[in-house]
């Protein structure tokens, strides 16, 4: 199991591969179904609701930590415009910062993770921020 | 439903208090939903022993199925078109049965040509009145 310690400053700057996620109507319906959103346009699948981008998941070489031991502290997302059923996005996360912190349950690991996506004619569909703290 | 829109409400401004948008209790049914939905497998949200192996009484919510409601809100708000920005920060954990109301008041609006920019403040709330997700969204209206 790896250990939070091995996440370190040097980290700073790793990216993901680039990752084609297709937007599908299905996907966003069984997202609005969950959290039991009502939006008319999400509950019809046409327009993702905005924490959607949540459901592309990449992975960044050397980034590992145990699950079970990470708090995610903060999130934003900014957004150009919605993302709609059918959208191609080409995303990409990498490592914006690391740090350690003396918090109420000794020394935590803060890492930052920065997500963007685009459209098919490479303009920003929208970006994210992660805060994971790791104890 | 439908939202109270924003757009036909030019009254509101700076500390203005939006309506709320209360949601149904929270269900361990509803954390499986989301977790296949949004693909967080992290099994200390449906898992009670994984949950105690780490110190939890049981499962806790994901913290961005709070902030799921949150978007919904903003969506009810203003129109899933607006939404420019929608930021939170998880303050306190989430549990099966409770109860959360998404509330929040217009911080400052923004009126130029193509219409108005509102800064919102935006939080969700359990049936104690404790802020359990805190945060900030922007929304264009026109």
């Amino acid at each position: 199991m790896d250990h939070p310690a091995a996440l370190t400053s040097e980290l700073i700057g790793r990216e993901s591969e680039v990752v084609v996620f297709e937007v599908e109507r299905g996907a966003i319906r069984k997202f609005a179904d969950a959290v039991q959103d009502q939006t008319p346009e999400c509950v019809r699948g046409d327009i993702a609701p905005p924490t959607f981008p949540t459901t592309f998941r990449m992975t960044i070489p050397g980034v590992t930590f145990d699950l079970a031991r990470v708090l995610h502290g903060a999130q934003e997302y900014r957004y150009e415009r919605p993302l709609r059923a059918g959208d191609r996005v080409r995303c990409r996360v990498r490592v914006a910062n690391v740090y350690r912190r003396q918090g109420r349950l000794g020394e935590m690991t803060f890492l930052i993770l920065a997500m963007d996506g685009t459209d098919e004619s490479g303009s920003l569909v929208f970006s994210g921020t992660t805060t994971a703290i790791l104890r | 439903m439908t939202g109270p829109s924003l757009a036909a409400r030019p009254d509101l401004d700076r500390g203005s208090v939006l309506p709320d948008l209360r949601k149904p209790p929270i269900t361990k049914m509803q954390l499986v939903k989301y977790a296949g939905a949004s693909g967080d497998y992290n099994l200390i949200h449906t898992d009670d022993e994984t949950a105690r192996t780490v110190g939890l009484d049981g499962v806790i919510a994901h913290g961005m199925l709070s902030m799921a409601f949150l978007g919904e809100y903003v969506c009810w708000l203003a129109g899933p078109e607006s939404v420019r920005r929608l930021s939170v920060r998880f303050v306190e954990m989430v549990r099966p049965g409770d109860t959360l109301t998404c509330r929040g008041r217009v911080k400052e609006r923004t009126t130029g040509n193509a219409g108005s920019r509102l800064q919102l403040e935006v939080w969700a709330e359990n049936q104690r009145a404790e802020r359990v997700t805190i945060g900030e969204a922007e929304v264009e209206i026109t």
